[in-house]
């Protein structure tokens, strides 16, 4: 076994229960946000995929990590814009007068 | 600076992106402060995004800058999608997310072998057999709810056995590789079998199960993205991954409990199929129906309006003509308020977007539980498109597949009117007992025609 993997498997844990606490306090009206939020954080994938494409090692590695960038970049791009854009539209009775 | 002094930096980082995405997640939480979240996960994310352009293992810059301007260009129109595709957006992105979480497993695979580890090859394995189904899944998900595929169940005899002989396949390939990491040749095998696995996962479940679908997904892809983590030894993605995961998660359970049913239930249940002969042997039963006019007269003299939306209104795209329903009520001093189901739509908190769209403010949205104690005290409570969520028998009688499950109080209100193309049932086939009830009035139509028209009548009566 790795000498890392306990410690990762300390911070998915950590991290896990960080969520669960978090995401039970966020209002089921939120809930599309929350889910294209999520999304978008979870694009952070990119930076392995960067790795891997930059490090060049085989044509097959350099494409798939490529194409990885480019499918989790959309998602960060994509996902941010679109939650701005729904949480814009989130207005109270007051605000809208 | 040393390639270790390098790293050290990128590091800070990555923390700082974790921290970011912490925060993000808590302001989240109101819709005073969500917006901030977005700027704060933005932020984290640039921070990551930048320092891994300094990461002293690139060697070459080309294909990143191309692919990431390619990321934008793709990411920037899909984020633009009208609020009504909304939920096939987010299917799409789920596929996307794991397909990435997939390919990196696999491209590590290929770095690796044939000194791949047993350990490293059991982690890979079950990354990217996760990466893989999710990816085929959201995206058979996502024709679906864009109607490119059909919505309504696709069964076939002896199903679950098939599908899970093929994810015991994907399983029983991964073990072996686990025993022999060298075998190369295995690998495309396990990866392809996985992907129809994602398919034969998805094609089964109906268009009223999509609200856990697409949370199961979510947390799906999160939790690939974790795993990859663990590959890679990056507490980055495994922070990302498990908050992603978790909040996939949570919501598969909140929609599992809004609909009494389990995992299980909804994966391998394929609702519908059983209930379409016992809702064909109904017989003919009387019903009142009602014009805009009635409708309009009855909604002029009440004093407290509850709206039901549900899919039916997102499809007719009614919500722009709801909200204006909703001005003209307030207008003639009525109170009127939204419930809204947990699964009403077909993700959870749609029916919330589209109305937030359509300018109903958010405070007038009220959720289930906040709402049923109300419909004693509402004078009219208007269905708009939604079915099941506003079925009684959930509540009386044991022999309907929906029994069990919570629903919105809407019979107990003085009237209660149902806007409905036809008396026909959805596809799942439930015969829905509110429709012949005493003081419930059906408003055949089409959701926008119809509402439109109750406008009309209501400001040309001012």
């Amino acid at each position: 076994m790795p000498p890392d993997f306990i410690s990762n498997v300390y911070v998915f844990i950590v991290a896990g229960f960080c969520g669960v606490e978090l995401i039970k306090r966020v209002s089921p009206l939120l809930h599309t946000p929350l889910m294209s939020l999520t999304n978008a954080l979870d694009a952070i994938v990119v930076v392995a995929a960067i790795i891997i494409a930059g490090r060049h090692e085989t044509a097959l590695t350099t494409v798939l990590g490529a194409i990885a960038i480019a499918a989790s970049f959309s998602n960060m791009v994509g996902g941010f814009f679109i939650t701005d854009r729904m949480l814009r539209m989130f207005k109270t009775g007051k605000a809208k007068q | 600076m040393t390639i270790a002094g390098v790293q050290q930096y990128l590091d800070f980082a990555y923390v700082a992106a974790v921290i970011l995405f912490i925060l993000s997640l808590k302001w989240l939480s109101s819709p005073m402060t969500a917006r901030w979240g977005v700027l704060a996960g933005e932020i984290g994310s640039a921070i990551a995004v930048a320092a891994t352009l300094f990461n002293p293992e690139i060697v070459q810059y080309k294909w990143i800058i191309i692919m990431l301007i390619i990321g934008a260009g793709v990411g920037i129109p899909l984020g633009l999608v009208k609020m009504t595709a909304v939920p096939q957006r987010t299917a799409l992105s789920h596929a996307f997310g794991a397909a990435s979480a997939a390919m990196i497993g696999i491209a590590e695979y290929y770095v690796g072998v044939p000194h791949v580890t047993r350990f490293q090859m059991g982690e890979i394995g079950l990354e990217v057999i996760i990466g893989s189904l999710t990816f085929t899944g959201s995206l058979i998900a996502a024709g679906k709810l864009q109607e490119i595929l059909p919505q309504r169940p696709i069964v076939y005899r002896g199903q679950n056995i098939v599908s899970l002989a093929v994810l015991g396949l994907a399983v029983l390939l991964a073990i072996l590789m686990v025993v022999n990491p060298a075998q190369a040749w295995l690998f495309p095998i396990m990866v392809l079998v996985a992907l129809a696995f994602g398919v034969l996962l998805v094609t089964p479940i109906g268009g009223a199960d999509m609200p856990t679908v697409i949370s199961l997904l979510n947390s799906y892809a999160g939790f690939s993205a974790a795993l990859l983590g663990f590959v890679l030894n990056s507490k980055v993605l495994v922070v990302a991954g498990a908050l992603d995961g978790s909040s996939g998660f949570i919501l598969s359970v909140i929609m599992c409990k809004a609909m009494n049913r389990s995992f299980t239930n909804v994966l391998f249940g394929a609702f519908g199929q059983v209930t379409t002969s016992a809702a064909a042997a109904k017989e003919e039963r009387p019903v009142r129906s009602a014009s805009p006019e009635d409708a309009a007269g009855i909604l002029e003299v009440a004093r407290k309006v509850v709206i039901v939306p549900g899919y039916g209104m997102a499809v007719a795209q009614a919500q722009h003509k709801v909200r204006e329903l909703y001005d003209a009520l307030i207008k003639r001093g009525v109170d009127v308020q939204f419930a809204i189901h947990p699964v009403a739509g077909r993700m959870p908190g749609h029916m919330n977007v589209l109305l937030a769209e359509a300018d109903v403010p958010y405070d007038h949205l009220k959720e289930m539980d906040e709402i049923n104690g109300d419909f004693p005290q509402t004078d009219v409570a208007l269905v708009i498109g939604a079915n099941d969520v506003t079925n009684p028998a959930a509540k009386i009688d044991k022999s309907s597949p929906i029994f069990g499950m919570p629903v919105l109080d809407v019979e107990k209100a003085h009237t209660t009117m149902v806007i409905k193309r036809s008396m026909n049932p959805g596809f799942a086939g439930i015969d829905n007992p509110l429709y012949y009830m005493e003081n419930t009035l059906m408003l055949f139509g089409d959701a926008k025609a119809f509402v439109t028209n109750i406008v009309k009548q209501l400001s040309s009566q001012n």
